[in-house]
């Protein structure tokens, strides 16, 4: 086994199956992170341009990263392949969990009592 | 390093210690420094207890009450029953689950020298100007610089440490149950130990991080003049409340959660019965987790947060009796009609039940949030978390202990002795904290280091002080046992003394350092129980005989918790007068820790092989 190591490789191990599979992800990757730029834009532009209203803008550019995070999560971090499951599962109830305590807080320190 | 060489040097005893990586090992260290500790801050309660014994004693100052009071729970806490969980949790939840090791030896190791050096910071500071004097909970501004002794300064970073050494030893705990489970262990086949744990180590995750964003505000806030926590500056008090009891209610389910999975293990065992409502159980935890995330302003309905948010938590708090419910009834359908056997380590499980029960009859009391306008602050909580702590979580910890004794020492504990101890400890416990219930009541704050005469306190204050005494001679007896049973008591060769029901009792005793020869097959829940019965009483194995890899020992854990302790001390310094300048030390630790860090990372350690061979010789040598 070990002589045949240092031997230049003719062709790849991987099959038509495993490239077509590479190939596509790949694909995802490069179109993900153009999105993610495309995105990144956006939110500049809504900051930057003149006559959006504050109002507008802060929301959006949450929903903008609420977006991002997933992609980068999801497409970057293949958290959407499989065996991801326990990953995923503690990211989501890390989320169900410290939502509600942002939320809490952010009401709670607020001059209003409820 | 060359992994042969390491594997047949013969090495010394205290060198072998301090670079195991074994998890046997490692639990033995969390069972003798956890019970240091404990032993430390009874002590300390049983000082405190006799400056209460009658009105206007002055037998400690006000300023020592307060460091006694604060550092008892303190430790208590976070160095005694958390390491004692540990202690059990490493040495039992690989062999439930049929491994060889936990998935990271290396960071276990690791996780036990960071608690340890986190935990002596803690305590030296009774040299460097006094304890920490604000209350377990710290709560700011009495925490402050402006007000707060030096001692929290030690508070901060010691937690810090050892927290750090807890939050690996979690995340550890988590990745050994999801991937290195025996085949046929499906997560609906494991013992509800492996359960609880996995669950407690995922609240470690999500509480220890606010935790330790909290304690670093405080630090900035105390070293470096920063101004989270300081109203007049634009800081908020309240602030810490929040961060402190996100972590904090979701820690006491961390310290009980555990305890439920030995009693869940205890009862069964005992009653010759399998756990009624497994999978009721198992959700019971889940959901008894998740809530106690979402309960934490029950610690502050004073504080004066508004109507609605102190009824939308106080009825959260109240719906955990659901799950609560469900699993005490568990355990006594369990005991129902089984064949009771009243062991000592049955005795605590047992009476696990009534104690915990009210504990939490105490706590739906105080969860209704107009009247804990009334108990709030006064010796009625306290009395109410001692029937949790005391009556549920070191009464689980003494089953665990009886039970999983002989596995570990290779003896049992003598069951008289053991008897004695336990209804010593059981009254002992009563007097002490039942009557602070109406202490409480007739409103006795907590805290105060002294009371007046004639206010109908005298006696009751009395009762639990010889309570505690009590305690203290039960725990007398319990080293006595521990003592005398290592000298006399018959060695347990046999694999399973109790006719127990899961997989830690089929390796041999004592245990070898790969605990299974062959990985077992794993068939049913109660795995070892359903081969007594379907088999012929011996686990099937899952793999051939072959060689079996093994990590190597490495003294860097040790090395960079000193590292740690050292910059942690440095930290610490800068308000103290040192011959030495904080940055410096601050320098040296930081070097020493991240030094180890890149020594780990750098060394080729590839463990070592114990040969097939040589498993078998052992093998027929222990059977
Ligand atoms: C499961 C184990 C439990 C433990 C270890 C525990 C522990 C504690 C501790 C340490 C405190 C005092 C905190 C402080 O002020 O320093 C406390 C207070 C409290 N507990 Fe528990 N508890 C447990 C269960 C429960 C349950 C089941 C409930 C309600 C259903 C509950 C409700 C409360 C409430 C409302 C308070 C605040 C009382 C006050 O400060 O006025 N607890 N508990
Ligand atoms: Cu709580």
């Amino acid at each position: 086994m070990a002589e045949n190591l240092n031997q230049p490789f003719e062709e790849s191990a991987m099959n038509k199956e495993e490239k077509r599979k590479l190939n596509r992800e790949q694909r995802i990757q490069v179109i993900a992170f153009a999105f993610m730029i495309g995105i990144t834009i956006l939110a500049f532009l809504a900051v930057g341009a003149e006559g959006i209203p504050t109002i507008f803008t802060t929301p959006f550019i949450l929903l903008l990263a609420l977006v991002q995070l997933i992609i980068q999560l999801y497409y970057f971090m293949h958290l959407k392949d499989k065996d991801h499951g326990w990953p995923s599962s503690f990211m989501i109830s890390g989320l169900v969990l410290a939502a509600p305590m942002i939320v809490a807080l952010i009401m709670l320190l607020g001059v209003v009592k409820y | 390093m060359v992994s042969e060489a390491t594997n047949t040097r013969k090495k010394s005893v205290l060198w072998d210690w301090l670079t195991t990586v074994d998890h046997k090992k490692i639990a033995i260290l969390y069972l003798i420094a956890g019970t240091l500790f404990f032993v430390k801050a009874g002590l300390m309660a049983v000082l405190f207890r006799i400056q209460l014994i009658a009105p206007e004693m002055e037998f400690i100052s006000g300023q020592t009450f307060n460091e006694l009071v604060t550092m008892h729970g303190t430790l208590m806490l976070f160095l005694a029953v958390t390491p004692l969980f540990f202690a059990f949790a490493n040495y039992v939840l690989p062999l439930q689950i049929g491994a060889r090791d936990v998935a990271f030896p290396f960071v276990n190791a690791l996780g036990f020298w960071l608690f340890l050096s986190g935990g002596i910071l803690l305590s030296i500071s009774w040299f460097f100007g006094g304890a920490p004097d604000a209350g377990w909970t710290s709560y700011v501004p009495l925490a402050s610089r402006e007000f707060g002794g030096i001692g929290i300064d030690f508070y901060v970073l010691g937690l810090q440490i050892s927290g750090f050494g807890t939050l690996i030893s979690a995340i550890n705990f988590i990745v050994t149950i999801i991937n290195m489970r025996a085949p046929g262990m499906t997560m609906m086949r494991l013992p509800l130990f492996c359960w609880t744990m996995l669950i407690t180590s995922m609240l470690i995750v999500f509480a220890f991080t606010p935790l330790a964003a909290g304690l670093l505000l405080l630090m900035l806030d105390r070293v470096f003049d920063a101004q989270f926590f300081i109203p007049g500056e634009g800081g908020n008090v309240v602030l810490w409340q929040h961060i402190f009891w996100i972590f904090g209610h979701p820690e006491v389910y961390i310290l009980v959660m555990p305890a439920f999975g030995i009693i869940s293990e205890v009862v069964p065992a005992f009653s010759k019965k399998r756990l009624f409502g497994y999978t009721s159980m198992v959700f019971a935890v889940l959901i008894i987790g998740f809530l106690s995330f979402m309960v934490w302003m029950h610690h502050m309905f004073t504080v004066g947060v508004g109507p609605i948010a102190n009824s939308v938590f106080a009825i959260a708090t109240m719906t955990i009796a659901v799950p609560t419910g469900i699993k005490v009834f568990n355990w006594l359908f369990t005991m129902w009609g089984g064949k009771l056997r009243f062991t000592t380590a049955m005795h605590f499980a047992a009476s696990f039940v009534p104690t915990f029960v009210l504990g939490g009859v105490t706590g739906v009391m105080l969860a209704m949030a107009p009247v804990d306008h009334l108990y709030h602050d006064t010796y009625f909580v306290v009395a109410h978390f001692h029937y949790i702590i005391v009556g549920g979580i070191v009464l689980g910890l003494l089953a665990g202990l009886f039970y999983w004794y002989p596995k570990m020492f290779g003896h049992k504990l003598n069951e008289t002795l053991g008897i004695i101890f336990f209804w010593v400890f059981y009254i002992g416990f009563h007097l002490t904290f039942f009557i602070q219930h109406i202490l409480g009541l007739i409103g006795m704050p907590r805290r105060v280091y002294t009371f007046l005469e004639g206010q109908g306190m005298d006696t009751m204050n009395f009762i639990s002080t010889i309570g505690a005494f009590m305690m203290s001679v039960a725990i007398i007896i319990l080293v006595i046992n521990i003592i005398y049973s290592a000298l006399k008591a018959e060695r347990v060769t046999e694999k399973d003394p109790w006719d127990a029901r899961t997989l830690e009792w089929s390796t041999n005793t004592p245990i070898p350092e790969y605990n299974f020869a062959q990985t077992p097959q794993v068939r049913s829940l109660d795995p070892l129980f359903y081969e007594k019965i379907h088999g012929n009483g011996e686990m099937k194995p899952a793999e051939p005989l072959d060689d079996i890899h093994m990590p190597n020992g490495s003294i860097l854990p040790f090395i960079m918790s000193i590292g740690m302790f050292i910059g942690g001390f440095g930290f610490i310094s800068f308000h103290m007068d040192l011959f030495i300048s904080p940055y410096v030390l601050i320098a040296i630790g930081g070097i020493t820790f991240f030094g180890g860090m890149a020594a780990r990372s750098l060394q080729n350690d590839y463990g070592y092989n114990i040969e097939k061979e040589t498993v078998e010789s052992m093998e027929k040598e222990l059977s």
